[in-house]
């Protein structure tokens, strides 16, 4: 019995030199991306967390912005009001000084039919969404995040080779926390481990979390366009393709941004053609109307006619989006497009937000939207825990109340982008009648377009 | 001596038993063992006069503490020592008490101190636990930022705690533990604390008295005093003892003594006669479904209660003690 003793307190000892050799902080977050910067601002900001040590760890290097670049960059995300109030803790003052591009109204039609609809606010004056650049949203999530260096910590161009993870049992003489080892052999030890690391997350396969995924068979082409004539550029256009949705969206009153996700192979033809043949396809898979079938011409229109006899204030009339005339200097990108949910948020001591936990297809905008929504539950989660003394990472039963939250809410949304990806990829006539119909009655009903925008906008 | 080692073996029971709910997990036959052999032992107080009484149970602790001093047991309580903090363990329930009791405490001491520090809203207080067994309740009120003292009578679960607790350095330095009883602190620490909490600790005590005595001792002027407990009401006869032990046989039958649970109103008068008033009592309740607690109206079963040291006034030429962060604007200051 007394030998006992002695050991324990020796292995005290051991354990006590170990945590301050290594150092231990209460949460790592691992991908210095939109969402992982996110998370750590929105950590630092929290009064109830004060005091608590935080680190970033990013393998890029710091992305810093003193004034925007002349071009734009080529790839942007769609911030809905609920992600704006989130980066309004601070972040949000940066980008309205760099630049953002609040729009207004999105239509969204057929190639295949005269099937359309269109999202906006009650009177057009308020503002749906914002198109901000991904790089100018990194770059003020930084400078808000240097205003927080006394809590929250950053290792830029730090990459972690391996995490070892603690045994969710208390057994003596192994250490109780999760071990990141960074590339430069240093060992950090902490109490949670936050995975932001994108959708091929090394947090979540190492975790051992089981993930569905698939890929489609398609890539997004993103490109900044100029457009033919300045206009009050505050509509994003959405054109369903055969091959794949195609979608403008404002930039200011003169630049747009396109996303065109379509087949690998009629991508790479894209980026192989010269500047004016894209601008052509591009205005030509906007405007022309060849893949209208007449059958599905006729039978849109009757129902239509039906629809407005119904209810004679539904419905709009069709717009055409501007025409393009060049492209920005930045080359055209592309990029292969996936889904893929994990089907656990959270492990023991773990927890992934962002694309590590979710991928969507681009053509709703929400997959930065969705980030940041689970930004916003796990900031108040912890800060919940933290005020009431519990130890962040072993308190499944608010990891667990992050994680039933978050899928509730990202499962639906990511069902339904999977279902219109579907729904959209076909000519079969069934299909084309069928979505003619539901996206004509979708439109006639303003309360269930109301519905659609408040799910989209949280 | 004989009272320290009547106080050692009541604090002894807490270490012994689980939490003090009557739905508890099933328990070790060792704990049985020891639990109802003591149990038997104050079972025969009760005809008793209080002197003889006395006498008699000091015999009766002198052979049940050789008993509860065995090697044999000691080994097995160091077995039931570390599954304190095995979450889904037997000391399951007691665990997410402290999702009631920690913002109770937390809570009641924002409210007199006010809050001094974000991130830390306990920095500064000193409190101590009593009978803090495995440091269940002493880490997250060390996390809040407070100076925490816990003590227990049963050495091994001091162990447990120091080295469940010794991982984390923030943890190691502002909650420490002492393998001791309070009696022994009280004689060290008068006047010591800003806070006392003696969770689940009163229905296992032989002398209630001195248990009020010394708190009142080792808190400071106008000092908090948290207890939760079980009420002695039919209710609690029902699931405490008939439900828990004998139907359901969740709780091995002479684990609790329903002569030894206290009601609300009878501890408020004992602790109104040694220098407190009480502040706040609340019923908790506790489901085994869910296996969460949560508040309600009704005191029947389980309470917490929040009990405030008086001030003294001051007598004239003496110099008016009194330490910082204690004003109470409002309070009546008057000495019972």
């Amino acid at each position: 019995f007394k030998i006992r003793k002695e050991c324990s307190k020796q292995e005290l000892l051991r354990i006590l030199s170990s945590a301050s050799e290594n150092q231990l902080f209460d949460i790592i977050i691992s991908g210095g991306g939109m969402v992982g910067t996110a998370m750590a601002c929105s950590l630092g900001l929290d009064p109830n967390l004060a005091g608590k040590k935080i680190l970033l760890l990013e393998a890029g290097h710091k992305k810093e912005m003193d004034g925007v670049p002349e071009t734009y960059s080529t790839r942007v995300s769609s911030i809905s009001p609920g992600s704006a109030t989130l980066l309004s803790l601070g972040a949000w003052d940066h980008i309205a000084n760099m630049r953002c591009k609040p729009y207004n109204k999105m239509q969204v039609w057929d190639a295949c039919s005269d099937a359309l609809i269109t999202f906006d606010k009650d009177n057009l004056q308020d503002e749906m969404a914002y198109i901000v650049e991904n790089d100018v949203i990194v770059a003020a999530l930084t400078k808000q995040l240097q205003t927080l260096s006394d809590h929250v910590k950053v290792q830029y161009r730090t990459k972690v080779v391996k995490y070892t993870w603690p045994r969710p049992y208390h057994v003596s003489e192994s250490i109780p926390w999760v071990q990141v080892t960074l590339a430069n052999g240093k060992t950090l030890q902490t109490k949670l481990l936050i995975g932001a690391d994108g959708p091929n997350s090394m947090v979540r396969r190492e975790a051992g979390i089981p993930t569905v995924k698939w890929n489609y068979d398609q890539s997004a082409v993103v490109a900044v366009l100029h457009l033919s004539e300045p206009t009050v550029n505050n509509v994003a256009w959405q054109r369903f393709l055969q091959t794949g949705p195609i979608a403008m969206l404002p930039l200011s009153d003169t630049e747009s941004s396109l996303v065109w996700s379509t087949s690998h192979q009629h991508a790479e033809e894209l980026l192989q053609l010269n500047e004016e043949s894209f601008v052509d396809a591009i205005n030509s898979a906007f405007w022309s109307n060849e893949n209208h079938s007449e059958m599905v011409e006729t039978a849109g229109s009757l129902f239509r006619t039906t629809l407005s006899v119904l209810m004679p204030d539904s419905g709009s009339a069709r717009q055409l989006p501007p025409s393009v005339a060049g492209i920005g200097p930045k080359s055209r990108v592309m990029f292969p497009l996936g889904m893929g949910h994990a089907t656990e948020y959270i492990r023991h001591r773990v927890a992934i937000i962002g694309d590590a936990a979710h991928r969507v297809h681009p053509l709703a905008g929400q997959g930065a939207n969705l980030g940041f929504g689970d930004v916003a539950y796990l900031t108040k989660v912890l800060s919940q825990a933290a005020f009431n003394g519990k130890d962040l990472g072993k308190s499944m039963q608010h990891l667990l109340e992050f994680e039933t939250e978050r899928q509730r809410h990202n499962l639906p949304m990511m069902a339904a982008i999977d279902l219109m990806k579907r729904l959209y990829s076909t000519n079969a006539a069934p299909m084309v009648l069928l979505r003619t119909f539901g996206l004509q009655a979708t439109n006639a009903l303003p309360p269930l377009k109301e519905q659609i925008m408040a799910y989209a906008s949280k | 001596m004989y009272s320290k080692k009547l106080a050692r073996l009541a604090f002894g029971l807490l270490a012994e038993s689980t939490f003090k709910c009557p739905l508890t997990r099933s328990v070790s036959s060792v704990r049985t063992l020891c639990s109802w052999t003591v149990c038997l032992h104050h079972r025969q107080k009760n005809p008793l006069s209080e002197g003889f009484s006395r006498r008699l149970t000091r015999l009766n602790v002198r052979t049940v503490s050789q008993t509860t001093l065995d090697p044999a047991e000691v080994r097995k309580f160091q077995a039931m020592a570390s599954k304190w903090w095995d979450l889904q363990g037997e000391f399951a329930a007691l665990h997410s008490m402290n999702d009631l009791r920690v913002p109770f405490i937390r809570d009641n001491l924002l409210n007199v101190h006010g809050i001094l520090q974000l991130g830390k809203p306990l920095a500064g207080l000193r409190i101590l636990d009593v009978g803090c067994g495995g440091g269940v309740l002493s880490e997250p009120l060390g996390r809040l930022g407070a100076d925490v003292r816990g003590i227990d009578p049963v050495e091994d679960s001091v162990r447990t705690a120091e080295l469940h607790s010794s991982y984390d350095p923030d943890l190691w330095e502002r909650v420490r533990y002492q393998a001791c009883t309070l009696e022994e602190l009280a004689e060290e620490e008068l006047e010591g604390f800003h806070a006392v909490v003696a969770s689940e600790v009163v229905e296992h005590l032989a002398d209630l008295d001195a248990f009020a005595s010394c708190c009142q001792q080792v808190l400071k002027p106008g000092g908090s005093l948290f207890i939760t407990t079980i009420n002695k009401t039919n209710l609690s006869y029902v699931f405490g003892i008939v439900a828990a032990e004998q139907l359901l046989r969740i709780v091995p039958s002479g684990t609790h003594d329903w002569e030894k649970f206290i009601s609300p109103e009878d501890l408020e008068r004992l602790l109104e006669s040694f220098g407190f008033y009480v502040e706040a009592i609340r019923g908790m309740m506790y489901n085994p479904l869910t296996g969460a607690w949560s508040w309600q109206q009704s005191t029947a079963i389980n309470y917490a209660l929040h009990a405030i040291k008086r001030k003294e006034e001051p007598q004239p030429g003496q110099v008016w003690a009194e330490s910082e962060n204690l004003d109470e604007p409002g309070r009546a200051t008057n000495y019972s």
